[in-house]
């Protein structure tokens, strides 16, 4: 199809050719331009007003006049809290890279294929995603509550000899465990769907083949099905990384970064100093940080790691 | 075909957005609607006999937020502006109540965005002057200055909401921090109400050794256990050493504010508090736990009766109180307290009607009506023949007797410095910060926002 067309266009006339280019272009212009409209009203401005705001000591109230240049970047680097946020944000990514994504990937393997009730349970498994995070953060916090009468998890701990009741959101080392487990319970099942969709772009054919050549279900699954789900893995790791380094509602809800500290991520932190601590200046400075942290691993992830198929 | 398909999605999902952009206004003017139908058949059935007078003024609608979330509490408001709008049929009063911390964060966003409502909650101090200062609230001293509205006003109320001689705003409710007991659990324990600070460290023990929690906190929401520390500094450092730090003449690092820190360490060490009390909420588990009994004492101001008995009523038979106890060599009187209270503040452009409403609910019957339902101290002349409950009398009693009253610390600065406080006493609680990092961190974020 498309060797014929490009024929098509060096047969006919250069003016004429030029015409069609140049109505092609408006209408290309005409379809574009609300995106484009949207695009730089609820993006790009945005993003050119916080970096100017950045610059100013301002509280959010009244015109902004207090010019400090990059102050705030520097309070920003050295700010112990902020460090730990990102090291809190690196540990999310790190453990969703590690048990999340794995856990999707089997149970796309296990119900994306011939078994009994799978639908029944593809259905089960994408349901918490379909929640709101609202009401994942509350549901999670009646289930965590540290009185054994009132919160379901401690009530079955405790009917286990040994074992005794936990303030799952008010220990300093609970916290963040606790947190990634309503994460992963959360989105494990829209990883699985993508991997899901990822095995039905692969031909029968080929896994028929390996079989007839001899090839156990192992082997079949380590040098056939997962090398050609490559592509569909890369993204998945791409949207579950900026995924983590984004998380705010759950969070936010259930501890507000807390207790001291020890759940706070880069996303909660900007959330305190702008609408809270009254630094509307460097809370915008924070949100510049963070988009230059999720810019920079989007393009060299993209350059190192997104190559096509055939080329890895 | 692929492109056209992905094309025709991407158009799809761009309107759908949009629809749901609308729609939300529509569910938002939904609820609106419900208390708009409500306020306009009232208005309009008025408006009709009005018609007779010939003279018809112009409809004057203003918004209204409070935060009061017990029924009967919210009800209060509502009689009172239908009982205004019968008055003044031309005037509609938008209300809306919210939860404490939602409203915290949504008035925030408003703040922001320069469009305060007409009139709503405020706790005065700082942060009302920094709205002040911001040209967010409208001066209403005039209005304050006839009928004798500010001098029928308890002044130690009225001080938080005035700024340069202005008024923004007026209290309603005007009382003191101290701790609620219950008096079963304490006789269950043979425990004695402690008067000093290492009597209040005996008496958590004896309820420990009894199995009884000794005492309940809300540390999840911050302020609660600030109160510890802010009292502990009043009793420590007293009046004087909290103006010479604020007038930055001394400092919130010095040795009297440490051993304030040192002091609440001390409580900490014996681990007093419900379990999970790092993450618990005021409301939704701290309140719940001592008005259900399961544990003994919790530190809090005047509204916590109100908020017991809407838990369980059982306990207003138990209700006991007595305030913070002394600190042996403290520069501080007995008497001195940390408290603060509710109020209304006027938004920038607010019509005088709001300032009129403000002032209507500011009456002695109103005053006498939140007492009875246990949701303020009373701040206007008259209105404390109210106080019946054995415990409110208390309260009152603390207050009259107090020679040094210090709004709560997170009101009285502004939020910067307020909230750097409250994180920084949590992290006493939790055991990561010391008190002489805990005091440095205070004194830095005062240095930064006064100096």
């Amino acid at each position: 199809m498309k060797a014929k067309r490009d024929d098509d266009i060096s047969r006919t006339e250069p003016r004429e050719s030029r015409y069609i280019k140049l109505k092609d272009r408006l209408t290309i212009t005409w379809f574009l331009l609300p995106a484009i409209a949207l695009f730089l009203i609820f993006l790009v401005y945005p993003i050119i007003q916080s970096i100017y705001y950045s610059l100013f000591d301002w509280k959010g109230f009244g015109p902004a006049v207090d010019f400090i240049g990059l102050g705030h970047y520097i309070r920003i680097l050295t700010d112990k809290i902020f460090l730990k946020a990102i090291g809190n944000n690196l540990i999310i990514v790190v453990l969703s890279l590690a048990i999340q994504l794995p856990i999707a990937l089997m149970l796309a393997l296990v119900v994306g294929r011939k078994l009994r009730g799978r639908g029944f349970f593809r259905t089960v498994f994408f349901m918490p995603y379909i929640l709101s995070e609202v009401i994942t953060a509350i549901m999670w916090m009646f289930l965590y509550n540290a009185d054994p009468d009132r919160g379901f998890i401690n009530a079955i701990i405790t009917l286990i000899p040994g074992l005794e009741a936990r303030a799952w959101l008010g220990e300093l080392n609970l916290v963040l465990p606790a947190i990634f487990v309503v994460l992963t319970w959360k989105y494990f099942g829209f990883h699985m769907l993508i991997y899901m969709a990822g095995l039905q772009n692969i031909p029968t054919e080929v896994e028929e083949a390996a079989l007839i050549d001899g090839a156990n279900k192992r082997q079949l699954i380590t040098h056939v099905t997962l090398p050609l789900l490559g592509g569909t893995i890369r993204t998945s790791v791409y949207l579950s990384v900026l995924g983590s380094l984004q998380v705010f509602a759950l969070v936010w809800i259930m501890t507000k970064g807390g207790p001291v500290n020890a759940s706070e991520l880069m996303s909660t932190y900007m959330y305190r100093f702008s609408f809270i601590r009254f630094e509307l200046g460097y809370g915008s400075a924070v949100a510049i940080v963070m988009l230059i942290i999720a810019l920079i691993f989007s393009l060299t992830y993209r350059r190192i790691l997104a190559r096509p198929d055939y080329l890895a | 075909m692929k492109k056209i398909l992905i094309y025709s999605l991407i158009t799809v999902f761009t309107f759908s957005m949009l629809l749901i952009g609308t729609s939300c206004d529509k569910a938002g003017e939904a609820e609106e609607e419900v208390t708009e139908a409500v306020t306009e058949a009232v208005v309009e059935e008025v408006e009709e006999e009005e018609e007779e007078e010939e003279e018809e003024e112009e409809p004057v609608k203003f918004t209204f937020w409070h935060i009061q979330t017990v029924a009967e509490q919210a009800l209060l408001w509502h009689d009172l502006a239908d009982e205004f709008m019968a008055e003044k049929p031309y005037v509609n009063v938008d209300i809306t109540g919210y939860e404490n911390e939602n409203f915290k964060a949504k008035l925030t966003t408003v703040m922001q965005g320069g469009e305060p409502p007409d009139m709503f909650q405020s706790w005065g101090g700082g942060t009302m002057i920094e709205y002040a200062e911001a040209g967010l609230l409208r001066d209403i001293t005039s209005f304050m200055e006839e009928d004798n509205w500010a001098s029928d006003t308890f002044t130690t109320g009225l001080s938080a909401f005035k700024y340069q001689d202005n008024y923004y705003g007026v209290p309603r409710d005007m009382g003191i921090v101290g701790f609620w007991y219950n008096t079963d659990l304490f006789n269950q324990a043979g425990a004695d109400i402690p008067t000093t600070w290492a009597e209040l460290l005996a008496t958590c023990q004896t309820l420990k050794d009894a199995g009884i929690t000794p005492i309940a906190i809300g540390e999840g929401d911050k302020w609660p256990g600030a109160f510890y520390w802010e009292y502990l500094a009043t009793r420590i450092a007293g009046e004087e050493g909290f103006n010479a730090a604020y007038s930055r003449t001394g400092s919130f690092a010095d040795e009297s504010f440490v051993e304030a820190g040192e002091a609440l360490a001390d409580l900490v060490a014996i681990n007093p508090f419900q379990s999970g009390f790092l993450s618990a909420l005021w409301e939704a588990d701290a309140s719940v736990a001592f008005a259900n009994g399961d544990a003994a004492m919790i530190l809090q101001g005047q509204w916590g009766a109100g908020q017991f008995e809407s838990v369980n009523a059982d306990i207003m038979d138990k209700l006991g109180w007595f305030p913070f106890p002394e600190v042996e060599g403290g520069a501080g009187g007995p008497y001195d307290a940390i408290g603060g209270g509710n109020g209304f503040v006027i938004g920038k452009d607010a019509p005088d009607e709001a300032v009129e409403f403000l002032k209507y609910i500011s009456s002695v019957d109103s005053q006498i009506k939140q007492v009875e339902l246990g949701m303020a101290m009373p701040v206007v002349k008259g209105a404390e023949v109210a106080i019946e409950k054995e415990t409110d009398k208390l309260i009152a009693e603390g207050l009259s007797k107090a020679e040094y009253y210090q709004l709560y610390y997170d009101q009285f600065f502004p939020g910067a410095v307020g909230s750097v406080i409250n994180d920084s006493i949590q992290g006493i609680f939790a055991g990561t910060l010391t008190p002489e990092q805990c005091a440095q961190a205070i004194e830095d974020a005062v240095a930064q926002e006064m100096d």
